[in-house]
């Protein structure tokens, strides 16, 4: 199945689920009525708190690059004993 | 390495690194001998691919041919800038391996990280083994905060809509049982950040064992990255190309 049918049913689920609740109506239909707003908005809200929490937590690794510039210059050493070109700037 | 020294030469498996490279004369050589440093007791090829590069890169990789040996790093360069997805499925054709790993010539893709990643697919036998920046033990360095948001943000969009089951969707530090690449390579028809994207959530839908390794990615010290212009916008048109594809 295509990814997006899958996303299709889910979303015709929960259609559905809603229609169910407003034919019931358990909760004030006022209510009901709004559901698929508050459903759209926590979407969003979601999305927001994942970004930002990925920002928050985004990993970095500065000693990475420390240890990069040495094997950088550990490489130019060995590469310019062999006669490769390595480039000066 | 601890890795480094527990890895062991299994039924004779040959790993193929593909290295597609524009413009990388000041970085192949060092990743050639990183590459040579940290992959000692491994039977591998280093398979240069490189696209008519101005900048007299293929005069290098001949002169690395000289010291390392032409058996070990193969140029198989193509007249022109052709494109990324092509230049993987170039440089596949001339492998030998029967393992193929993908990486980057910029040393963004660190050589130290090679034999985490034959050691894992030796312990779980995946299919594919894919380096990720996003789990304990990765992460990137030399971005700013406008690059850090675009990729957080590309990753959650990519993750609510697609469920793909891997961290690190748009990394290409990647290592592939060949045929298996050769399947994806074939199915997969995006370009740039998207092409990436494609082949793992198509090989996730194919069912084929993913695991992850983390990666730190420094971002590259020379030359310029060819990737540019409008990559938002593909990224969206990639995205929703995989959610009807897929
Ligand atoms: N053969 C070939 N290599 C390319 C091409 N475009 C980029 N590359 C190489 O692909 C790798 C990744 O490119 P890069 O510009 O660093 O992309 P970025 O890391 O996403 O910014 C580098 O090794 C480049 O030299 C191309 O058109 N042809
Ligand atoms: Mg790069």
């Amino acid at each position: 199945m295509k990814h997006i049918f899958k996303i299709i049913t889910l979303l015709v689920a929960i259609s559905a689920l809603w229609i169910g609740l407003l034919q019931m109506s358990l909760v004030p239909r006022s209510h009901t009525w709004l559901l698929p707003i508050y459903f759209i908005v926590s979407l969003g809200c979601y999305g927001l708190l994942m970004v930002g929490i990925g920002l928050m937590r985004f990993p970095t690794c500065p000693q990475e690059a420390a240890l990069l510039q040495q094997d950088i210059s550990e490489a130019n050493e060995f590469l310019k004993q062999r006669g490769v070109d390595v480039g000066s700037d | 390495m601890a890795a480094e020294k527990e890895l062991k030469n299994k039924g004779g498996d040959k790993y193929s690194l593909i290295v597609p490279t524009y413009n990388e004369r000041l970085n192949i050589a060092l990743l050639v001998y990183l590459v040579f440093k940290h992959l000692r007791n491994v039977d591998f090829e280093i398979i240069i691919v490189d696209d008519g590069s101005p900048d007299g890169t293929q005069d290098v990789v001949k002169q690395l041919q000289q010291v390392y040996g032409e058996d070990r790093i193969l140029l198989r360069a193509r007249p022109k800038k052709l494109g990324l997805g092509t230049a993987y499925a170039h440089g596949l054709k001339h492998a030998s391996g029967n393992f193929v790993v993908i990486m980057d010539a910029d040393l963004s893709h660190h050589p130290k990280y090679l034999p985490a990643f034959i050691k894992k697919q030796q312990e779980t036998g995946a299919s594919i083994v894919t380096g990720t920046r996003y789990i304990t033990g990765g992460g990137v360095h030399g971005w700013n905060l406008m690059r850090k948001l675009t990729s957080r943000g590309a990753n959650v969009l990519a993750h609510t809509l697609l469920w793909p089951g891997v961290s690190d969707l748009t990394g290409s530090f990647r290592l592939y049982r060949k045929l298996v690449l050769e399947d994806l390579i074939n199915s997969c028809v995006s370009k740039g950040y998207v092409f990436q994207m494609e082949m793992i959530v198509r090989a996730s839908r194919k069912g084929y064992r993913i695991e992850e390794v983390p990666i730190t990615f420094v971002d590259r010290v020379f030359g310029s990255s060819k990737l540019g212009g409008s990559e938002i916008v593909e990224y969206l048109k990639g995205l929703a190309y995989l959610l009807v594809t897929t």
